[in-house]
């Protein structure tokens, strides 16, 4: 059994390997080259090591909330949205004059966050219980409405005294910025909440009755019926906890990362857990290795650019690829054992 | 009148700039015709739009770019037909992971060429257009794209209500299980509509670096819209002429959101490019509304309910999204 896990994971390993090379190779760039820089730039130094923790924990946020709807096999492709109107919740609170006390303030935004992520969900989770749109187009939509959304803020009623453009809002006060340690880029904050979302999540999913509830509604809609189990209700809450955690991180790349919005404030994050969460199989643990392994590919590829004069895009190759030889060798096993 | 645009130039700019998205749009209805959804569309636009743009430029042939996207449209085709057809995997999430891959492999490789010159696909002139009135002038006046998409949809409507073909294609697609008891092989038929339909999605991903927004760069323009075809094939309930109306109305607001943005200049242009968006949503809603209460009551309905329910009615291809496996 643990043979075969090895060999499964060595083959994985290797088409992502080559395919990648070939890839480099077509591009007229150095393979090993650009292997060593994603390297060096990632896990290179404590400061780019703290960077990759800073990727980490919207990662973290965002497939926590996924593996509830994976659970309840829902298509949660919506939760790049949902990070986009958490941060926005959490700037419109951090906007409000009159409330002195920044720890109070940074609550308050954290909360908002987390509710308007989940009203942004739960949107979504409706159109599919009530107004028959399938989660996958519902979801698609909602993300281009907030993506407007937060253009239009940015470029109207939020905008910088002066000039609008695209670089984003005004730079929060420095006293609303979450405190990292001294020459880090990772917040305190951002760490243990990632930690306890973490552990909530695993204690929820493998160690409580919702976790079953949404597992039996998962495999089999109509058969949790005859367990007294509605899926609508909990379809709803899923995707209700998944937007929650999605806002967390949009929270996050709102007063630990950027301490502003920009349009691009997201990241492209959600989509990144997505693939994340496939990668680990729909099971929590190997998600934070595997979103450490996401993380450095992410920052690794920043500096690609300037070194070697190629896309830093090739860190999302990897990771695609990465999803879909895991997927391969699966299915090649599956088939194996059929004949 | 939007704006200060004439109506002969806003509809040959909206004839324009949906024939590519028609391409796609009807590429995928053969796909999920037989029964599979390819939902890489997203990435394989972007990957064919780049493939095509490098090969035209290097080649200087459109032809060559043209076919280059195809084939590259046809490669994420082959990808989606083999993982989810053979090796029975779902066929949501690899289309998922392969949309994000293309997109970024398409950044990635096309990097080297963003920002160049490169061959354009012009407006071909229509012989004896000179002795029409100038607005019929203006509207037929158009890039090669356009009478293909057209002649594309009468085929497919032709191929899907009468021919065999079309026939054999649609049973697998309803029920994979008696259209294999009737002697035909699902797997095969699937994979060779995969292929098809992901070749006519690299044509349209080549039409929009090739012709509608000629060039590549970051971003492109082209992004989004492969996911856009694919509501466009819910909107149109899988039936050719309502998925070509559907992609001539959204092209309609694309190409009216940029009148608009005259109007109230203070709104970034992005903001109007999303419009669409929760149209289709609304739409998919009234959808779901007409084809539940015509199933659930079964009876006829008169007037307007019933032209509505005509207009929104959806039935989609039953076996649509589940791997067939032989018994």
């Amino acid at each position: 059994m643990i043979r075969r896990l090895i060999q499964d994971i060595c083959i994985t390993i290797l088409l992502v390997l080559g395919f990648t090379s070939l890839v480099l190779f077509i591009a007229d760039a150095p393979v090993l080259g650009a292997f060593q820089h994603i390297w060096l730039g990632s896990f290179g130094s404590t400061m780019k090591f703290s960077q990759v923790l800073a990727v980490w924990v919207p990662l973290i946020l965002c497939s926590c909330g996924l593996l509830f709807t994976f659970r309840a096999n829902l298509w949660n492709i919506g939760i790049e949205g949902q990070v986009i109107m958490g941060a926005i919740g959490g700037m419109a609170v951090l906007r409000l004059p009159g409330i002195e006390s920044p720890a109070l303030l940074l609550f308050l935004a954290f909360v908002a966050a987390m509710i308007s992520g989940g009203a942004w969900g739960l949107m979504a989770g409706l159109l599919k219980t009530r107004g028959g749109v399938h989660e996958i187009f519902g979801g698609l939509g909602m993300n281009f409405v907030a993506q407007g959304f937060i253009l239009w803020l940015i470029f109207g009623p939020w905008k910088r005294p002066g000039i609008a453009s695209m670089s984003g809002t005004e730079l929060l006060p420095h006293k609303l910025w979450l405190s990292s340690p001294p020459g880090w880029r990772v917040t305190y904050a951002g760490l243990i909440i990632g930690l306890i979302v973490l552990v909530i999540t695993w204690l929820l999913l493998y160690r409580s009755k919702l976790g079953l509830q949404l597992k039996a509604i998962g495999k089999n809609p109509r058969a949790a019926l005859l367990y007294d189990i509605s899926p609508e209700g909990f379809y709803l809450l899923s995707i209700i906890m998944a937007g929650a955690c999605a806002g967390m991180a949009g929270f996050m790349q709102v007063t630990a990362v950027y301490h502003r919005l920009i349009p691009a404030i997201s990241s492209g994050y959600g989509y990144l857990a997505l693939l994340l969460v496939m990668l680990a199989g729909f099971r929590i643990f190997p998600v934070p290795l595997l979103a450490l392994f996401f993380a450095g590919l992410n920052v690794g590829a920043i500096q690609l650019p300037i070194v070697l004069q190629i896309d830093s895009t090739l860190s999302g190759v990897i990771q695609g690829c990465c999803v879909l030889s895991v997927l391969f060798v699966i299915g090649m096993r599956q088939r194996r054992r059929q004949l | 009148m939007i704006g200060d645009i004439p109506y002969s130039i806003l509809m040959a700019s909206v004839l324009a700039a949906s024939a590519p998205l028609i391409i796609i749009a009807l590429g995928e209805t053969i796909t999920e015709k037989s029964g599979i959804i390819n939902l890489s569309l997203d990435g394989a636009v972007l990957l064919s739009a780049m493939a095509a743009f490098v090969v035209a430029k290097e080649s200087d042939s459109l032809m060559f770019g043209f076919l280059a996207g195809g084939c590259a449209g046809m490669a994420t085709g082959l990808i989606v037909g083999y993982l989810s057809i053979y090796l029975h995997l779902s066929q949501v999430a690899v289309g998922f992971a392969l949309s994000l891959l293309c997109r970024d492999l398409a950044y990635f490789l096309g990097n080297p060429y963003s920002r160049t010159q490169g061959p354009t696909l012009i407006s071909s002139q229509v012989p004896f257009a000179e002795y029409l009135p100038q607005s019929v002038q203006t509207l037929i006046t158009q890039p090669l794209t356009v009478p293909f998409a057209l002649i594309l949809l009468f085929f497919l409507v032709w191929f899907f209500k009468l021919s065999r073909t079309g026939l054999q294609i649609r049973s697998v697609g309803e029920n994979p299980a008696a259209a294999f008891a009737r002697g035909l092989n699902p797997a095969k038929i699937q994979m060779l509509c995969v292929l098809g339909g992901s070749f006519l999605v690299g044509v349209g991903g080549a039409a929009y670096s090739l012709s509608l927004k000629p060039g590549w760069g970051r971003p492109q323009g082209a992004e989004g819209i492969g996911w856009i075809a694919l509501a466009l094939v819910i909107f149109g309930s899988w039936q050719p002429c309502r998925v070509a109306l559907g992609a001539i109305l959204f092209a309609f607001l694309q190409v009216g959101g940029i009148g608009l943005q005259t109007l109230f200049p203070t709104i970034p242009a992005q903001v109007f490019q999303t419009a669409p968006f929760p149209l289709m949503i609304f739409t998919l809603i009234l959808m779901h509304y007409s084809t539940r209460k015509t199933r659930k009551h079964g009876e006829k309905q008169r007037g307007v309910q019933k032209w509505l329910n005509m207009l929104f009615m959806a039935r989609a291809p039953k076996s649509l999204g589940t791997s067939y496996k032989q018994e």
